[in-house]
Parts: C-alpha cells; structure tokens; sequence
C-alpha cells in the first residue's frame, strides 16, 4: 500500500514574547493510502498543530515531511498553496463557510484556483461532492440559512472537491450536538468505505471506535499509535440513540 | 487562476458588501464629477470670452493716448492729451491696411426723458464706429456725415436705454431726450448684443457725433482713443506697425522716443484673456484633483479596513490553495472595479451637473473629451495605487493566522 503521509522528527516552536512554546517535539509517524485515523489528546496537546503541518497550512520548525511523496519543507509559500489546491482537503470545526455565499459556490471555491478545471465541470463537480454528502436538494441554499450539521456537509463536500489524497478534519464534529456528530461519524466511514484517506482530529476518546487507527499524542509527543481491528459501525451508535425533536 | 475566475470571485466579493462598496466608490464618484464639472466651467466661460471677443470684432484695434501703462507708471495728466483728430484723419487716409477708422470721446452723465432717467454714458464716434465694433441698427438711421460736419445734436441708443427711457413702449424715434441737459434727438436704434465677456450690458450705449460731444459737452480738442478695424485678422499686427510708424512721424517722436500713445489689438486682448481663464481652469483643476486624491484616499481606507475584516476569508481562500498572488489580485481588481464604476458613474454625474449648472446659473459650460479621459484615467490610476497597499497586506499574510483571526 502507497505511503500518503510520512512525518519524520516534527518539531514546532512557537515563540510567545520571550519564551518558547514546543507545540510539538519530534513527532514521527506514516499513513497509507486509506486509513483512517483518529488523533487524539487532551486539549493543549499539539493536535491542532500537527494537523496544520499536515494539511501545509503551517510548517514545521525541524523534521521532514512528505506528502505524495513531495517534500513539504523545500517548497516555497506558492508550492504549499498549489500542493493544498490539488491534494488536502481540510474540515475546520467552525466550518468557515463563505457567508452571504450558496451551498454550491462554497463547494466550487478550491477548484476556482485551479485553471485546469472549466467553469461547467467545476459545477457539476461541486454539484456531485454536495450529493455525496447529502446536501443534494440544498444545492443553492445560503451558507447562514442552515444548520451547523448542514454546514459542516457543505464544509466536507469542499474538502472532497478537489479529490484530495488526505482529508484532514479538526474537531469537525466539535461544535455539533451528538446526534448531529454521530451523522458526520457515518459520512466519514463511508467516505472511507469508498478508498479516501482520511485523519480526523478529537479530544473526545469515544471517537477513536469508528477508525481503523488511534494515534495518542500528549504534551506534543505520541504517546500511543495502535490499529483498530474492530471498527465500531457509526450508524447502528446513531440508530441507538433516542431520536430528538 | 484565470482571469474570468479572478472577475467572478472579486465581484462577488463586492456584491457581498454592496453598501461598503457604494461608501467607498462615493469617493470617486465625487472627485470625478467634480473635475469634470470644474473643467467644464474652465473650458465653457474660455470659449465664451473667446466667441464673445472675436463678436467684438477680432481685428480690432484700439489707440489710447499716453505710453503704455502696463509697466505701471504714473502718467501725468497732459500726456492723456496726446491723441488729436488730425491723429484720426492720418490714419484714415495714409494706414492701408486699415479698413475702418473712428475716433471716440466719451462722457458720462443723466438720461433723462419726461420722469424717466437712467445713469448713462454718451459716446461720441464716427461713422465707422458701427462696422468695427459689430453694431447694427435695427430701427431708424444712424447719424450721417452731415451730422458730425454741423455737430448736430443726434443720437442712437442700445435697446437698454430705449427700455428705461421709454418704459411704456413708445417709439423712441425722432424723440427728444436730454443728456446733461444737452436736448438730443433719437435717429435710431441698435439691434440688441447682449452681454458681453466682461458682464457689461452693450445695450447701455448711447452714439452720438464724436464733433457733437467734443464741441457741446466735453469742450476739449483731444480724443480718448481712437478705433480702427484691419483689413483682416491676420494683418492685425501689420496694421499696428502701420500705425505707430505714422503717429510716430506725425507726433514727431526721435529714433530713440518712446511712444506716446498705445495700441492694443483685439488679439492682445484675447491672448490676455485666454491666459485668465487657463489660470482659472487649473484652479479649478487643482481642487477638483484634491477631491480624487481624497477618493483614492477613502479607496485605500476601506480596502483597507476590508483587508482586516474579511482576514478570515483571506485565510480560508488560502487554505484551499489561492496563492499571494491570487489574493493580491483579487484586492486589486476589487479596487479597479470600484475605482472603474465610480469612475463612469462621476463622469455620468459631472456631465449631468455641468448641464445643470449651465441651465440653472446660466454660466457657460463645454465638457472636453479629453478632460472625461483624463478623469478616467487618474481614477483607475488611483484605484490600483490605493489598492495597492491593502491588496499587499492581505495577500502576505500567514494562512494560519488569517484563518484563525476572529
Ligand atoms: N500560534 C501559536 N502561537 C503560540 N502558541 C501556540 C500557537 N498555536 C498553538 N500554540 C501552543 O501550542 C500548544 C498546542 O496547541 P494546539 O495544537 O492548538 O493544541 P490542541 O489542538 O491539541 O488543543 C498549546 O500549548 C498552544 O498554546
Ligand atoms: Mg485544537
């Protein structure tokens, strides 16, 4: 199986006035080609941080990483954003949804910075993504006129747009009620049925049963990086919980 | 990204803030309305004076008496007294390249006819007088030359006068009206000139004989000036030559003399004012550039302020993969696009206020092509250099950072 991920010795150092802050402190660890891995740690622990080098938001004070392949830390500030258009799909916990702006123009924002894409396929492919995720009848709603779950399907199917090798996703779930979270749960495991690699970020541990792999991080290093055998069924958890009016 | 893209994205991005985007295009609406509408005063009351002065007659020229006192020195009072009728009958018969001559004396004093009287002055001319300064009579006769041998005691009045001498619209012909007391008889009327570059009313005028007020009311020897026309334009200043050769032979003025007259010619006259009225428009040009200096101002205070609100769009537009140069580009199209807008929008509105001028105050107005270009091109000018600063900012800021603004 391919590698998708390699992280080899990741520092980051922030410096807060004249102190320095290590986020994270020699973090090393792969991923193939459709895992899906759960990371997790208690609030402060460098999940954020790490997540950010790997979706090339951030880079990494020493240690290498390569993405596809590609050495992230030779590239310059335009590479990144290239390598961010055409192979991360990254899921914030506040959604960060264009406002005033419909479901369908949200979703086509990333291929709008990519000119190999036409106006007519950047459409349908957005048009697609939001089926995918289920928003298909919501096509041309505003972004404020729907609820967070709502919105974090739109947020999701702009990850998928762009048919990136890794989906990385904050605390996606973070601002959503728990039957709301256990939807996203079921959306996630069935883009993963269908081949994508993906790395979702949690501070909650009752998570980590819906991926294939927990990684444990404290204090900016991995505490723990085991295989899950038995992969929980998110929808049956969500079909068990009583339904809310 | 392509540049259909970019126009897409930074319309939306405007349409999104529609009254941010009126607040900040308001800015070049007015400084480009107003220099199209100060332009367009500059340029209209140029061209008026300009037509206004070649109505006077633009081969006129004017013979005063005294050496020109431009240079500013006091002159004493016998050398007002250099210009004599032998002067006129030199001019008359031996300046070829005149074609008409006139002296003129002038006097001011009351109208008066029955309970009617009106401040006025009388002018005393010659036959001439009418064709050099473009006079017409519109009812009667002028004087003849009968009139001026015998300095009979004739007059023809502007429409003005007829107006304040003759209020219940009697015919003022063959009437009798007295200046200073003097009785005068009407012979005829002047067709109506209006009003000339100056403001003065060229129907307040009185003509009467230059012998009938030099011997009856002026008792004097001398004339005040003396008016010709030349043959044409353009042998104006041939004509000056002319003419000071002559004085200077018939005033007997050495080699090394200065003159002890001076001529002035129409084209003179109007190069003078042609230099008022640039001076005007640069003026006026001068404010109307403050106001789209502070347009552009207000331009790079809003993109400005934009930058810092929408940080967290900036930093999600990067997050999906928009390079510095994309952000950089949208801000700026941003800028031209409202720079463009307001741009047509005050060439729309400066036009419109220039009408209005024109037909509310009745001044003059001409807008010039080129000052709507100009216009034009300052304020796109403005916009990308005001958006500049901002687009910059926005575009080098740290996607992390930006996305994580609140
Ligand atoms: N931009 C930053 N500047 C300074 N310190 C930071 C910054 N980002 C994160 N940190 C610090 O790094 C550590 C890890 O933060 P983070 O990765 O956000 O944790 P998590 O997401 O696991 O809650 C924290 O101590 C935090 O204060
Ligand atoms: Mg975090």
């Amino acid at each position: 199986m391919a590698t998708v991920i390699s992280l080899k010795d990741i520092h980051r150092d922030f410096i807060v006035g004249n102190e320095t802050v290590h986020a994270l402190k020699g973090v090393s660890f792969d991923i193939m080609k459709g895992e899906f891995v759960t990371i997790m740690g208690t609030s402060g622990s460098g999940k954020s941080t790490m997540l950010n080098i790997l979706g090339c938001l951030d880079t990494p004070t020493s240690g290498s990483y390569l993405l596809d392949g590609n050495s992230v830390g030779e590239m310059s500030r335009d590479e990144r954003a290239v390598l961010r258009n055409r192979k991360i799909g990254f899921v914030f916990q506040n959604y960060n949804l264009l406002t005033k702006t419909t479901a369908v123009e949200n979703v086509e924002l990333p291929l709008m910075y990519n000119p190999s894409v036409s106006s007519v396929e950047r459409r349908d492919r957005a048009v697609k993504a939001l089926q995918d995720v289920g928003l298909g009848n919501r096509l041309d709603h505003m972004s404020n006129q729907m609820s967070g779950g709502q919105m974090q399907r739109v947020a999701i199917a702009r990850a998928l747009v762009n048919n990136p090798s890794v989906v990385l996703a904050d605390e996606a779930t973070g601002n959503l009620d728990t039957r709301t979270s256990f939807e996203i749960m079921v959306l996630f495991q069935k883009l993963h049925a269908e081949g994508r690699t993906i790395i979702f970020v949690t501070h909650n541990p009752e998570l980590s049963r819906y991926s294939t792999r927990n990684i444990f991080l404290r204090d900016g290093r991995v505490m723990e990086d085991s295989f899950n055998s038995d992969v929980a069924d998110a929808a049956a958890m969500l079909a068990s919980l009583p339904i809310e009016d | 990204m392509n540049f259909g893209n970019l126009l897409k994205i930074s319309l939306r991005a405007l349409g999104n803030n529609k009254f941010r985007s009126f607040l900040t295009m308001l800015g070049i609406i007015i400084g480009v309305a107003s220099v199209i509408t100060m332009l367009a005063i500059g340029q209209g009351s140029k061209r008026s004076i300009q037509q206004q002065i070649s109505e006077m007659g633009s081969n006129m020229i004017m013979i005063q008496p005294g050496a020109d006192t431009r240079g500013g020195v006091r002159q004493d009072a016998s050398s007002m007294q250099t210009l004599k009728l032998e002067d006129y009958e030199t001019i008359r018969k031996q300046v070829t390249s005149v074609v008409a001559v006139s002296p003129l004396v002038s006097s001011s004093g009351q109208l008066i006819n029955g309970n009617n009287n009106s401040p006025s002055s009388l002018q005393g001319v010659g036959l001439d007088y009418l064709s050099i300064r473009q006079y017409q009579i519109s009812e009667g006769d002028y004087f003849s030359e009968q009139d001026i041998r015998t300095a009979a005691k004739v007059c023809v009045v502007g429409k003005t006068v007829v107006e304040n001498l003759f209020p219940d619209g009697n015919d003022p012909i063959g009437k009798i009206i007295r200046f200073n007391s003097i009785p005068f008889r009407i012979t005829g009327v002047l067709k109506s000139k209006g009003y000339n570059a100056m403001g003065r009313d060229q129907d307040d005028i009185v003509l009467a004989p230059y012998t009938t007020v030099m011997k009856r009311i002026l008792s004097v020897t001398y004339l005040q000036q003396i008016v010709c026309s030349a043959v044409s334009e353009r042998r104006t200043e041939e004509a000056v030559e002319e003419i000071t050769e002559v004085l200077r032979y018939t005033h007997k003025i050495k080699v090394d003399g200065e003159d002890n007259f001076t001529i002035r010619s129409q084209q003179e006259l109007s190069s003078m004012m042609n230099s008022t009225t640039d001076l005007l428009t640069i003026l006026l040009s001068c404010i109307a550039g403050i106001s789209l200096l502070v347009g552009g101002i207000g331009i790079m205070n809003i993109m400005y302020v934009s930058v810092t609100e929408r940080t967290k769009e900036i930093g999600l537009r990067m997050s999906v993969g928009a390079r510095s140069r994309d952000i950089l580009s949208q801000f700026l199209v941003e800028a031209v696009i409202i720079s463009i807008t307001g741009g047509v929008i005050g060439v729309l509105l400066g036009v419109f206020c220039a009408i209005l001028i024109n037909v509310v105050a009745q001044w003059p107005v001409f807008v010039q092509p080129w000052s709507v270009l100009l216009s034009f091109g300052v304020c796109t000018v403005t916009g990308i250099f005001f958006g500049w600063y901002p687009a910059r900012k926005a575009s080098s800021l740290n996607p992390i950072d930006a996305i994580r603004y609140e």
